[in-house]
């Protein structure tokens, strides 16, 4: 039953990716089926694929910056046709009728399906993106714009919505605001480029100087601020209507709040797992907020993808062969790649090792 | 500039150090100048701030200090360029009677939050007095840090409305929990601020729960102070029945406590806001904030606007604070009570008729 597929997929907790044959269902009647060109990989791929997290089932197939071209649509699809550019994020399925899902927020739903290791409505587990093909519901496919190169575009997917659905729902996205962006790495430096398309002034903040150069002439960031640098938190007090937290690491919120003006808001992208240092008093004393947020919805992820592309915004990335994935691992738990890995699937990832 | 007078003699109870004991204390009030009403004080509520300052919990204590900023009284003075009251009128002053009233904040009649903002006691006025709060006979304050104190509110319940009502209207209103009929809200806490947040969140037409780890104050939460339910913090499985069920939650407790099981009481959106202040910081997981796209704000008081619609607001729908009536001389046992939160949920002290003068 269903169709033949490979990829690469983690067999246990020590991550190692390795050839993986296993079956995709066959394209039902709202499914869209395309031929896999690129995956982006994630963060949480790696986590994942550790086992860190305490969900994952093996064997996993991770990904979920997939791009490719429609090869099959089921009977009942009406927006995608053979030979469309199509991408796939974090999310395959999700209950439909919740509050959330009515509201476009199928990433909030309890019951939300997500594009790999997770128990699909046939009771199959999910597979991601570093993979040859995929199939998923129609309600799940983003259209991918003509003008973006497909493999750069992949990592919107995922690292794009993810800084674009909160700089939208906590209103910093009005020309003429200041926000910071901590941590420059694959959330970090996409949510700069968002943040300059929006007309933003951004100031990036990083725990050391070594990317100030970047950030300021190749991303177009406006001020570059040193964490650990009293000096330079103490010029930047109180400047900054929001900023977007990229880091997963344990850290200090303290000199984060500072930088804030009165009402500003502190948006957590990045999830430490454990839990960090609240300190109230700039909470109470000074009105602002600390919030969180995690990708967004379908319609609101093609809305950044259509500003993406009528921006000119794609990641920095590091295209790699299929061969090379585990060495690209070992440097992302480094954050030695500047931005983002990028598979070339349909190129280099082979049936046989 | 006004300044203070040995003419302007006072009489309050202030502590010394940090034991926090309060003692009797003679002190001058500035003359009353042309912006200032002078006011004659009849009762002051006991705020858990008092408390922490007076034993210097917050480490900004600087002594002598008379607390208290929660203070009804009557206008005997009122200085020339004096517009919205006369002598005779029922006011009050709360938490704050200065502001550099030229900032943004002051501008959008956000005195609280202003950053030369001026706390009624433990702090110094522009001119270099230190100010004393409502634990005396008198005090003297710019009009626009004065209140109208609402024909149908009581000065003795009314009193705690000036710093614990405020304290929970105000981001009640900030964070839309009054936008909507039926919202679900919950209260972490019931003490001074949080039996007056179950009142206001009733009166806004909102299912009201409390969250507590007494469950001896379940019929009081129910039968008296009128909240829809009650939750034992303690009870693993009434909290885990309760999970993603709140729109919001009021959290007033400033003991140290884990945040965690407060959020997750909170649906996607949720909102919990900070009220008290603890002495170290709070523990936050992350994960919970990002997964439901919740949220941890703060607020502090309210601006002097908004601190009249809450009287008003009050006086409308008969909302007053449950207090216990004390003499002046009993202030240093009610303290040690509410060091034990053994209080239903405010003392108030009947200063008019209990401070001894000179």
């Amino acid at each position: 039953m269903g169709k033949e597929a490979f990829g690469l997929a983690a067999k246990d907790n020590s991550g190692v990716l390795s050839t993986f044959h296993f079956s995709r269902r066959e394209t039902g009647e709202k499914d869209v089926r395309f031929k896999v060109l690129f995956c982006g990989i994630c963060h949480s791929d790696l986590h994942m694929i550790k086992n860190e997290w305490g969900i994952s089932t093996y064997p996993l197939v991770p990904g979920h910056e997939i791009v490719g071209v429609v090869t099959e649509v089921g009977s009942k699809v009406t927006k995608f046709k053979t030979g469309d550019k199509v991408g796939v994020g974090c999310m395959v399925g999700s209950c439909g009728s919740c509050d959330s899902c009515t509201e476009g927020l199928e990433n909030y739903c309890p019951k939300s399906i997500q594009t790999y290791g997770f128990k699909y409505y046939d009771d199959t587990i999910t597979y991601g993106g570093y993979s040859d093909n995929m199939v998923c519901d129609e309600g799940f496919i983003i259209r991918m714009p003509d003008n973006l190169p497909l493999d750069a575009a992949a990592p919107l997917l995922c690292a794009g919505i993810t800084v674009y659905s909160p700089l939208k729902y906590h209103g910093l996205d009005k020309p003429g605001m200041h926000i910071g962006v901590v941590g420059l790495g694959g959330l970090g430096h996409v949510a700069v480029k968002f943040a300059k398309a929006m007309g933003l002034k951004v100031t990036v903040i990083s725990t050391s100087d070594s990317k100030r150069d970047e950030a300021i002439n190749r991303l177009g960031a406006d001020a570059f601020v040193v964490s650990r640098d009293q000096k330079q938190i103490k010029d930047a007090m109180r400047t900054l209507d929001g900023i977007i937290n990229t880091v997963s690491a344990t850290h200090s919120l303290l000199p984060l709040l500072g930088l804030l003006k009165p009402k500003g808001k502190l948006v957590m992208v990045g999830a430490p797992e454990k839990p960090l240092e609240l300190p109230v008093m700039p909470l109470i004393f000074e009105r602002k907020m600390v919030m969180g947020s995690m990708i967004g919805g379908i319609k609101e992820t093609q809305e950044m993808v259509d500003m993406a592309g009528k921006h000119n915004i794609t990641a920095d990335i590091e295209l790699i062969s299929a061969d090379y994935v585990n060495t690209a691992m070992e440097r992302l738990e480094k954050a030695d790649v500047r931005y983002r890995f990028v598979i070339d699937v349909a190129n280099t990832l082979k049936p046989t090792p | 500039m006004a300044k203070s007078s040995d003419q302007n003699k006072a009489f309050g109870w202030a502590a010394n150090d940090k034991s926090g004991v309060l003692s009797p204390f003679h002190f001058s009030r500035r003359e009353n100048g042309d912006n200032d009403v002078t006011v004659k004080i009849l009762f002051c509520g006991v705020c858990h701030s008092d408390l922490h300052t007076i034993k210097n919990d917050w480490g900004f204590s600087h002594y002598p200090i008379i607390p208290g900023h929660e203070i009804v009284g009557i206008a005997t003075t009122v200085g020339k360029n004096v517009t919205k009251f006369k002598e005779g009128d029922r006011v009050g002053v709360g938490v704050i009677i200065g502001s550099c009233q030229s900032c943004e904040s002051c501008n959008q009649d956000l005195e609280n939050y202003c950053p030369q903002l001026v706390y009624t006691y433990n702090s110094r006025s522009f001119d270099g007095t230190r100010n004393q709060g409502g634990y005396s006979d008198k005090i003297v304050v710019d009009q626009r840090f004065v209140l109208s104190f609402p024909d149908g509110l009581p000065s003795d319940s009314g009193a705690p409305l000036l710093c614990a009502g405020i304290t929970v209207y105000s981001p009640m209103k900030y964070y839309g929990m009054t936008e909507e009929k039926g919202k679900h809200l919950g209260v972490s806490g019931l003490g001074g601020l949080g039996h007056i947040a179950v009142k206001i969140g009733k009166a806004f037409g909102l299912k009201v729960t409390v969250i507590s780890r007494s469950p001896d104050k379940e019929s009081e939460a129910i039968d008296r102070l009128g909240a829809d339910s009650f939750l034992v913090t303690t009870d693993a499985q009434k909290m885990k029945d309760a999970i993603g069920t709140m729109d919001f939650v009021l959290d007033t407790v400033s003991a140290e406590h884990s945040l965690l099981p407060l959020f997750s009481l909170l649906k996607v959106n949720g909102k919990l806001v900070a009220l008290g202040l603890p002495e170290k910081p709070l523990e936050l997981p992350i994960f919970p904030l990002v997964l439901g796209r919740k949220m941890v704000g703060g607020s502090q008081i309210g601006g002097m606007k908004e601190t009249q619609e809450m009287l008003d607001f009050c006086a409308k729908h008969n909302i007053v604070a449950d207090i216990e009536l004390i003499k002046m001389s009993n202030i240093n046992s009610a303290m040690d009570r509410l060091a034990k939160s053994d209080v239903r949920y405010r003392f108030v002290i009947d200063v008019a008729n209990s401070i001894n003068s000179a």
